[in-house]
């Protein structure tokens, strides 16, 4: 069994990242589409560790991005969800293409 | 009080009066009943001042050996061009100056008494102070300009207030017309006028009048020699010059062909007819050729003869106008034409100096006395109006008996612009009338036949309104008017009486020095009995109601009409406008700024909105095709700088 690579680990996380970037194109429901976003702020994470890893072991700098990144996440995560409970609350649904007011 | 402080008291009280009613006139009661005695009460002092300023000029004054100098009393530098060149603000006091500011002064306190009652119960009573109060400011301030920008400031004022007051009574269609029209007309003049100070400060280097009238008459000075080596359309940059800068003066004094004007200013109420369509304004034009006479004079005898030739031109054409119109005012529009006429031919006879300068000094004289007796002749008018509510002789006849004082009066200044002796008019004209005689005889000749057509035409006029029989009889409503109407009147004749005696030339002339001329009793005859064969054949046709004058008007057939019809002038400035200007300039200059200029940036909007509402649908408020947008530029952006870096 050959040992797990930085290539293999880059290819895990591009293809979180374009999971996460179907996921966000082809849902309709807010709440799956803010769980792309997740996905894609996990592969983003998991970018970093493995970087810090493979090519700076000695430093901590990308360790701390993502948990940096984690936070702001999590933050982030409370904003969407008081904005898609607004959104339900005046359109009855949290279906992305009923909230279509905002155009010419 | 200093000199200075008076002579800008002078100007100051009419612009002080004309801001107190022009911005609290209407508002406050106090000031709308008061309106015309506040405003009376400034004009009488500024008068009081002028009067004195002249009497300091002229007799306190040492006579110096070189003749009356011209002092500046101030001069501020308003704008400054470098080079030397600048705009001042400043009070010049020459003799013409001088005698002008009693002129103005005067007859404005005469027209603002007589509109205390001419005036009373008008709507707009303060307004109309207001604006008396403004062309007052703007005619002072135009005659003790020391700098021709400075006039130029002035002169336009001055027309303003003029349009104000034709339109006054601005309900009226025909006034707002009259109004649009002198403003239109005399706007025209002035373009000329600039493009001809801008000539001479040009080349002048100056604009300040003393240091052009030096440089332009030294032969020897760079700045002449440059202006007569420059030349356009074979006339030198000098003739140029001048010509323009009288355009903008035959435009305010109503010279032949920009007479079209002052027929139609009579729209405006007649005690300001008086003011300034008859004794002020209109002598802005001789005025301001008298201020550049010198260059005239030794520099450019073309351009001279140029205003002699229109000034002779306008008196005799106006003259015979004049002989056929029955609306009064248009009559004394007509005859204020012809003598302003009189007084330009006779500075363009004129030379510079001594002997040969009498034509200068005649010219002035005659401005200083027409001022009088025509104005009279306004403010007569505007009593028989006040009357008759009628501006047509037709309904007027045998009005003696109701009004003797205006009868009087009208008679006096009748006498004294035909030149009868010894009222004001016949020494001014004999002094004319000499002028021409020596320098030209052609001249001397149509003013000759000028002068008895005025005797004809005035006392036509007279005989009309005074005698005859009585057309309409109990119009006689409210009597001949107050006193405040009479006032005036009675001065007026007394001094259209008086002012002939004053020795003038003695006080002006060309050069300053004083000319002592004596009256020819040989020479005096022959106008004096042609303006009597005026006056008698007048007094022969209209003096009672009969036939004869419509017999006379039938055997003329088509040349009476003609005249009528003011040779039709009008309608060739209608026919040039319209069917020339309009459709060979106008209308090509609109179709281009409508379908070229106007086209390119339709165009420019055209496509603008049809490129915005293509792309417009991208902005469709899905919000996965925006991010669809998104990762589409930053895929393409990625491509395209992988692509490029390597």
């Amino acid at each position: 069994m050959m040992p797990i690579g930085l290539t293999h680990i880059l290819l895990l996380s591009t293809g979180l990242f374009f999971i996460g970037t179907y996921g966000f194109f082809t849902r309709r429901n807010l709440i799956t589409i803010l769980m792309s976003v997740e996905l894609m702020l996990n592969s983003v994470n998991i970018n970093f560790v493995a970087f810090n890893k493979y090519l700076y072991p000695q430093n901590v700098d990308g360790i701390f991005f993502s948990i940096f990144i984690i936070t702001i996440a999590a933050a982030e995560a409370a904003v969407a969800i008081a904005i898609i409970i607004n959104l339900y609350r005046s359109h009855n649904s949290i279906d992305v293409e009923e909230a279509n007011e905002m155009k010419y | 009080m200093s000199n200075i402080t008076t002579i800008l008291l002078i100007p100051g009280l009419p612009l002080l009066a004309f801001l107190l009613l022009g911005i609290f006139g209407n508002s406050n009661s106090l000031l709308k009943q008061g309106a015309g005695i506040i405003a009376t009460a400034f004009m009488a002092i500024s008068c009081l001042l002028s009067v004195q300023a002249a009497i300091n000029y002229f007799v306190m004054a040492n006579l110096a050996e070189n003749g009356f100098a011209a002092i500046i009393l101030f001069k501020y530098t308003w704008l400054s061009f470098g080079s030397g060149i600048s705009i001042d603000m400043g009070a010049l006091l020459d003799p013409i100056s001088a005698m002008m500011l009693v002129v103005v002064t005067f007859i404005s306190l005469m027209v603002h008494i007589f509109s205390l009652g001419y005036m009373k119960g008008e709507e707009r009573f303060a307004t109309y102070y207001a604006f008396l109060g403004l062309f007052t400011f703007s005619m002072l301030g135009l005659i003790l300009s020391s700098n021709i920008f400075q006039i130029y400031i002035f002169w336009e004022l001055v027309g303003v207030s003029s349009f104000l007051l034709i339109g006054y009574y601005f309900a009226k269609p025909s006034a707002v017309a009259a109004a649009k029209k002198a403003f239109i007309v005399t706007r025209f003049a002035d373009l000329g006028f600039l493009i001809g100070i801008l000539t001479l400060g040009f080349y002048g280097e100056s604009f300040d009048f003393q240091t052009l009238i030096q440089r332009f008459t030294d032969h020897q000075s760079p700045q002449f020699l440059a202006i007569s080596a420059a030349s356009f359309m074979g006339i030198t940059g000098l003739s140029w010059g001048l010509m323009l800068v009288f355009m903008g003066g035959a435009g305010k004094s109503a010279m032949f062909p920009l007479h079209i004007w002052l027929p139609d200013a009579m729209e405006g109420p007649t005690p300001v007819s008086a003011l300034i369509h008859a004794a002020t304004m209109v002598v802005a034009g001789v005025y301001l050729v008298a201020r550049l006479f010198p260059i005239f004079a030794i520099s450019d005898q073309a351009a001279l003869d140029v205003v002699a030739f229109i000034g002779i031109l306008s008196a005799l054409f106006a003259a015979i106008i004049a002989c056929t119109q029955t609306d009064i005012k248009r009559v004394l529009a007509f005859s204020t034409m012809s003598q302003i006429g009189f007084m330009m031919f006779a500075l363009g006879v004129s030379n510079y100096g001594g002997e040969n300068g009498a034509g200068f000094s005649a010219s002035l004289f005659h401005l200083f006395t027409h001022a009088f007796f025509k104005s009279l002749l306004f403010l007569g008018a505007g009593a028989i109006i006040h009357m008759v509510h009628s501006n047509n002789m037709e309904d007027m006849g045998g009005l003696r008996k109701h009004m003797p004082i205006t009868h009087i009066s009208f008679l006096i200044a009748c006498l004294a612009i035909s030149g009868i002796p010894p009222f004001a008019g016949f020494f001014s004209k004999e002094a004319i009338l000499h002028a021409a005689h020596t320098s030209s005889p052609i001249i001397y000749y149509l003013a000759l036949f000028t002068s008895m057509l005025t005797a004809f035409y005035m006392f036509r006029l007279y005989f009309n309104i005074f005698w005859r029989s009585e057309a309409k009889p109990n119009h006689n409503t409210h009597g001949e008017g107050t006193w405040s109407m009479k006032l005036p009147l009675i001065i007026l004749g007394v001094l259209s009486i008086v002012v002939g005696f004053i020795p003038f030339s003695h006080y002006v002339s060309s050069d300053g020095k004083s000319l002592e001329t004596h009256l020819d009793l040989m020479f005096s005859i022959l106008p004096v009995s042609l303006a009597a064969a005026g006056i008698l054949l007048a007094a022969y046709l209209y003096k009672n109601k009969n036939e004869k004058p419509e017999q006379i008007a039938q055997n003329l057939g088509g040349i009476f009409s003609l005249i009528k019809q003011k040779f039709y002038i009008d309608e060739i400035y209608l026919f040039i406008t319209h069917k020339i200007i309009f459709n060979l300039i106008g209308r090509p200059a609109a179709w281009i700024d409508k379908h070229i200029v106007d086209g390119f940036y339709t165009l420019t909007a055209i496509t603008t909105e049809e490129f915005s509402s293509t792309i417009k649908g991208w902005q469709s408020g899905n919000l996965q095709s925006y991010a669809l947008y998104f990762l589409a530029s930053i895929l393409g952006l990625a491509i395209l700088i992988i692509y490029a870096l390597i």
